[in-house]
């Protein structure tokens, strides 16, 4: 599904005295089977957007266009939940939504408020509990006896089990421990391969943004300022220090790198992986060379 | 959707109202409320209404913002009119169509009864949009101070009260953050038919609760950790200051008095 924003504003509390203006005229269009980032300072708007997604928020100007279903400024939108079903929100926090007494019952929530029957639900439920990867014993456990991560996994096998089309995460890893960071992420990237996924990722980590996203968009102030690849976007430090970022660690250190050995390497390198293959390639070549 | 409620919101300025001491404030507002049953013919309601709006108009706060914010108290107001309207039955009919008919006292009661609602409702909003809940609570607790010597545990009230209005606004953000994240699960507490209306109210308050419980414990504990040992022996960081102004407002508030007992019938 593709998905498009047209000059999109938001105010908060429109029309009172705390009137707060998150987004401003936000253009950006995410392609169909993309893995888009939104990388931007704290309090840019990234969470705003997310909401316009899926129309949990309107635009106080412009349109937004999601698939077939255009949400404009104004018009009331009628029977938003094939929408709802079709574009899977996983919030910063995830784990505050749950509250059934067992963790396959609130797993199941989502998918039988889109008519899905309980045992289809049921069925997705033990699918995703082992790849969100917990244990089938879980299943019967209250959601308020498990641990924070645990919890974490649950609320996004919660959203994973209505299979929704286009799957949005804000900053799904915040709070995780280094090790389950990884294998969630890598979740992510399986499913949005396997299933043709479109993937919109929020985070904060340059990393993330570099290693699993293929386009990715900066954001600050309420404005969408740059997009690009992220070769694009990591290989300039200056425009990223003025937006408040900073490349990934890795880029990084093949700056450094370059300074200290006096020339560049032929390609930016986003991933340990890749920079590893540069520099064998790069040593390869010098060797050749004399 | 929460965002336009106003009740128990404050809103910083520096206006003559939000300049006022805290026990002058409350202590107006109080007495106002008694006052307001003084009124009893159009001369004196219609003061009280003048006043009201005078009061909004000092505090910069503008109207069409409180009217907006609210709506649900404005409603129950439009009801009770009708009511007394319709039900009344005393004075000369003034209008008759089938089965509705209006009399005189019906209407009069009714327009007397709306304002007395409305100008309570505004001197009160007006309190907490020009007060902030900390000041709130220190003039409160001021005030109730006399009251000690009876054993009302009063600082302990107006901690309790002072925790409560920290966190409207904190649950009131909760809410909506909750609300958003079932209904991104398909479960509508805004739109639709009742009966679904209904079944996403349990989604919405379960982790409402949850969350209030877990940080009234979190809270207990940090107070805890941090030494707090109840009122006893407890000095204040922010003092309250008495002036001319908050003189101007009591004689304001006795001249009104004054005029009101003169003027009703
Ligand atoms: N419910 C709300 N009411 C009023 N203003 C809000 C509300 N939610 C967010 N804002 C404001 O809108 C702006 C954008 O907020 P948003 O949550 O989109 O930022 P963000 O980019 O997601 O930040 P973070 O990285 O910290 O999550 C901020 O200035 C914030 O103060
Ligand atoms: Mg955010």
């Amino acid at each position: 599904m593709d998905i498009q924003l047209q000059k999109v504003s938001y105010a908060y509390a429109k029309g009172t005295p705390f009137e707060k203006r998150a987004l401003f005229d936000v253009e950006l269009a995410i392609p169909s089977g993309s893995y888009q980032a939104i990388i931007g300072h704290t309090g840019s708007g990234k969470s705003t957007i997310l909401q316009h997604l899926n129309a949990l928020l309107k635009p106080t100007e412009g349109a937004l266009q999601i698939g077939d279903r255009t949400i404009t400024a104004g018009k009331k939108a009628k029977d938003l939940k094939p929408v709802r079903q079709k574009v899977g929100i996983v919030f910063q926090f995830p784990e505050h939504q749950l509250f059934e007494e067992t963790v396959l019952k609130d797993i199941i929530f989502g998918p039988m408020n889109f008519g899905v029957s309980e045992q289809e639900a049921t069925k997705r439920a033990h699918k995703l509990i082992e790849l969100v990867g917990l244990p089938h014993t879980i299943l019967e456990k209250s959601p308020f006896d498990l641990s924070g991560g645990q919890m974490r996994r649950v609320a996004i096998a919660g959203v994973l089990a209505m299979e929704p089309e286009v799957i949005v995460l804000d900053e799904p890893t915040a709070g995780l421990d280094p090790r389950g960071r990884k294998e969630i992420m890598d979740l992510f990237l399986q499913l949005h391969k396997e299933r043709n996924l479109t993937t919109i990722l929020v985070t904060h980590s340059m990393e993330d943004a570099a290693r699993y996203a293929d386009r990715i968009a900066i954001m600050h102030e309420g404005k969408c300022v740059l997009t690009g690849s992220p070769e694009e976007i990591f290989g300039n430090a200056e425009k990223l220090a003025t937006y408040r970022l900073e490349a990934p660690r890795i880029v990084r250190f093949q700056r450094e790198l370059e300074a200290k050995i006096g020339r560049r390497l032929q390609t930016l390198c986003l991933t340990e992986e890749e920079l590893a293959r540069a520099i064998t390639a790069a040593v390869r070549e010098e060797r050749a060379g004399q | 959707m929460m965002e336009k409620m106003i009740f128990g919101r404050f809103m910083p300025g520096d206006s003559f109202v939000h300049k006022l001491d805290p026990r002058s404030k409350l202590l107006f507002v109080f007495a106002f409320i008694f006052i307001v049953f003084f009124a009893n013919n159009p001369v004196t309601y219609a003061g009280l209404l003048v006043f009201a709006l005078l009061v909004i108009f000092v505090s910069r706060i503008k109207l069409y913002f409180l009217i907006n914010g609210l709506k649900p108290v404005i409603i129950l107001m439009v009801f009770t009119f009708l009511l007394h309207i319709f039900f009344t039955k005393e004075g000369n009919p003034i209008f008759e169509w089938k089965f509705i008919h209006v009399y005189e006292e019906g209407l009069r009661q009714g327009i007397f009864i709306s304002i007395r609602f409305l100008v309570l409702v505004f001197m009160t909003s007006i309190l907490t949009l020009t007060t902030s809940p900390i000041s709130i609570t220190d003039g409160l607790e001021v005030l109730l101070n006399p009251f000690k010597k009876l054993k009302l545990p009063v600082h302990e009230l107006a901690l309790m009260m002072s925790i409560s209005l920290r966190f409207i606004p904190t649950l009131m953000d909760e809410t909506d953050k909750i609300m958003k994240a079932q209904m991104a699960r398909g479960s509508d507490i805004s739109t639709g038919p009742i009966k679904e209306r209904v079944k996403a109210v349990v989604p919405l308050l379960v982790p409402l609760f949850v969350s209030a419980f877990k940080r009234a414990e979190d809270l207990a504990t940090a107070m805890e950790v941090r030494g707090y040992r109840g009122g006893e022996g407890r000095t204040r960081y922010r003092q309250l200051k008495w002036d001319g102004k908050d003189t101007l407002a009591m004689i304001l508030l006795v001249a009104m008095t004054a005029l009101l007992i003169t003027l009703r019938s």
